[in-house]
C-alpha cells in the first residue's frame, strides 16, 4: 500500500464514522420498519379524534326521534347529516347541535335539479313550494316527513 | 491488421453486452428492486384488509354532504376551498359542449345553472383520493413522508413532510393540497382514524343515499366485492396505470 493512502486511511475512517453517527441521530424512530416511512405515523393518524359519532350513539338517548324516523322515508339517513358532527355533544350535553330545516338545508337534497334522479329523492321547487311559510319544518316534521303540522 | 482490430472490438462488445444483460437479469430477480417500481407491494397475506372504494354515480343526488362532512371531520379549513373530497357536476349540452362545475367543491350543494332545454344529459361525480396501488404521489416523495399503509391507504406523515409539493404535482387526480396553516401536504386518509375504530368514513356516514361504500378487496364476499360483481365499474384515467382502487359505477366517458 502506498504511504499516501496509509496516511489518508484514518481520515476516511473518521469521516465514515462521523457520517454514521449523524445518520443515526437524524433517522427517526421506527423509520423503515414497514417501508420507506415512519411506521409510528400510522398509529398517530389512527389516533386522531373523531367528530362524527354515528347514528347508534344518537339513538341511545334520542329514542323518540329514532322511533319516528325508523318508520318514515328518512329511515336510512344518519342523524348527523342534518344535525352536524355530534361526537362533542355525545360527551358533553352542553354542546348544542344545529337544528336545520330551512329551505336551504332541505333544498340540498330536495330542490328541483335536472342531475338528480327523480326516483332517488323527492324533488320540489323550493322557490315556489308553499311560499307563505318560511321554513320547511313549519309544516314538515323532518323525523316523520309526511306527518304534516297544521 | 485492420481485421484484427475489428475482431478485438467485437469481442469486447460481446463481453460487455453479456455483462450488462446478466446484470439486468440478476437485479430484476432481486426482490427489493420491485420496491423501486411499485410504491407499495401487493398484499401477500390476503387475510389482512386491502381497502378500496366504490361510488355509485346513479345514486348520487349532489347534496354535497360528503364534501362538507369531510371538511368538518378532518379539520380541513372551510376556506380557502381546498378539498380532500368534493363533487363535480358534468353537464353535456345539446350542442355537444361539456360543462364541468363544482361551486365551492359542492359543500353548499348545487343549483342548476344550465336551463333544462339545453341539457343533453347531466350527472354528479363525487371525487376523492383513488388510494392507488401504484401511487404516483408516494413514489415521488423525496423524504418518505407519504406512503401506502399495509392496508393500501396512501397516508401523509405530517411531522416528516417538508412541504415541497412534489406529490401535489404528481397526483393525476388532483387529490392533494398544501394545508394553509400546517404548511404540509394533506389528503384523504379514507378517514383512517375512523375505520380503525370500526366507524365508516365521514363522507360515507353522511351520504343520504348510500352512494359511497368502502371495503376490503381481499374479502371476495365483502360489500365492495359484491358491488364490483353486480355493477360494471370503471376507474378514472386507467391509461396512467396508477392501480386506482376507487371504482365508479355508471361512469361516463366524458369524466376526466
Amino acid at each position: 500500500m502506498p504511504p499516501q493512502l496509509k496516511t489518508l486511511l484514518p481520515f476516511f475512517a473518521a469521516l465514515i464514522l462521523f457520517f454514521l453517527i449523524i445518520r443515526h441521530f437524524l433517522i427517526p424512530e421506527s423509520f423503515g420498519e414497514l417501508g420507506h416511512y415512519r411506521a409510528n405515523s400510522i398509529e398517530e393518524i389512527g389516533d386522531l379524534p373523531i367528530h362524527y359519532a354515528g347514528k347508534s350513539v344518537c339513538i341511545d338517548c334520542h329514542d323518540i326521534e329514532a322511533e319516528q324516523q325508523r318508520n318514515d322515508s328518512h329511515a336510512s339517513l344518519s342523524c348527523e347529516i342534518c344535525h352536524g358532527p355530534g361526537a362533542k355533544h355525545a360527551n358533553d350535553y352542553e354542546v348544542k347541535l344545529i337544528k336545520s330545516g330551512t329551505r336551504k338545508d332541505c333544498g340540498r337534497c330536495h330542490n328541483l335539479h335536472s342531475a338528480r334522479k327523480i326516483e332517488a329523492v323527492v324533488q320540489v321547487n323550493i322557490q315556489e313550494h308553499h311560499t307563505e311559510r318560511e321554513n320547511c319544518i313549519d309544516c314538515h316534521n323532518p323525523h316523520a316527513v309526511w306527518e304534516l303540522k297544521e | 491488421m485492420g481485421a484484427k482490430r475489428i475482431n478485438k472490438s467485437r469481442r469486447r462488445f460481446l463481453k460487455k453486452s453479456v455483462v450488462a444483460g446478466g446484470t439486468i437479469l440478476a437485479t430484476s430477480g432481486l426482490k427489493p428492486f420491485s420496491v423501486l417500481i411499485f410504491a407499495a407491494k401487493e398484499p401477500e397475506d390476503t387475510l389482512n384488509p386491502w381497502y378500496g372504494i366504490g361510488i355509485d354515480i346513479e345514486k348520487c343526488i349532489g347534496c354535497g354532504m360528503c364534501a362538507k362532512s369531510c371538511k368538518l371531520e378532518n379539520d380541513v379549513p372551510q376556506e380557502p376551498f381546498y378539498f380532500r373530497s368534493w363533487v363535480e357536476q358534468y353537464t353535456i349540452k345539446n350542442d355537444g359542449t361539456i360543462k364541468v362545475e363544482s361551486p365551492n367543491g359542492g359543500i353548499d350543494g348545487f343549483s342548476q345553472s344550465v336551463p333544462d332545454n339545453e341539457i343533453f344529459k347531466t350527472f354528479f361525480v363525487p371525487k376523492m383520493c383513488n388510494q392507488c396501488a401504484k401511487s404516483p404521489c408516494t413514489q415521488v416523495c423525496p423524504v418518505g413522508a407519504t406512503y401506502e399503509s399495509p392496508e393500501g391507504i396512501a397516508l401523509v406523515d405530517e411531522e416528516y413532510c417538508i412541504g415541497c409539493r412534489y406529490c401535489i404535482q404528481a397526483c393525476p387526480y388532483g387529490c392533494r393540497y398544501l394545508h394553509p396553516e400546517k404548511k404540509t401536504v394533506d389528503k384523504c386518509t379514507l378517514c383512517y382514524h375512523r375505520i380503525t375504530k370500526g366507524l365508516k368514513p365521514a363522507c360515507m356516514e353522511t351520504c343520504p343515499t348510500g352512494a359511497r361504500i368502502y371495503g376490503d378487496l381481499n374479502d371476495k364476499d365483502g360489500e365492495l366485492s359484491l358491488f364490483l360483481k353486480k355493477h360494471n365499474c370503471q376507474i378514472l384515467k386507467p391509461h396512467l396505470n396508477t392501480g386506482s382502487k376507487l371504482y365508479y359505477n355508471e361512469l361516463s366517458a366524458e369524466v376526466r
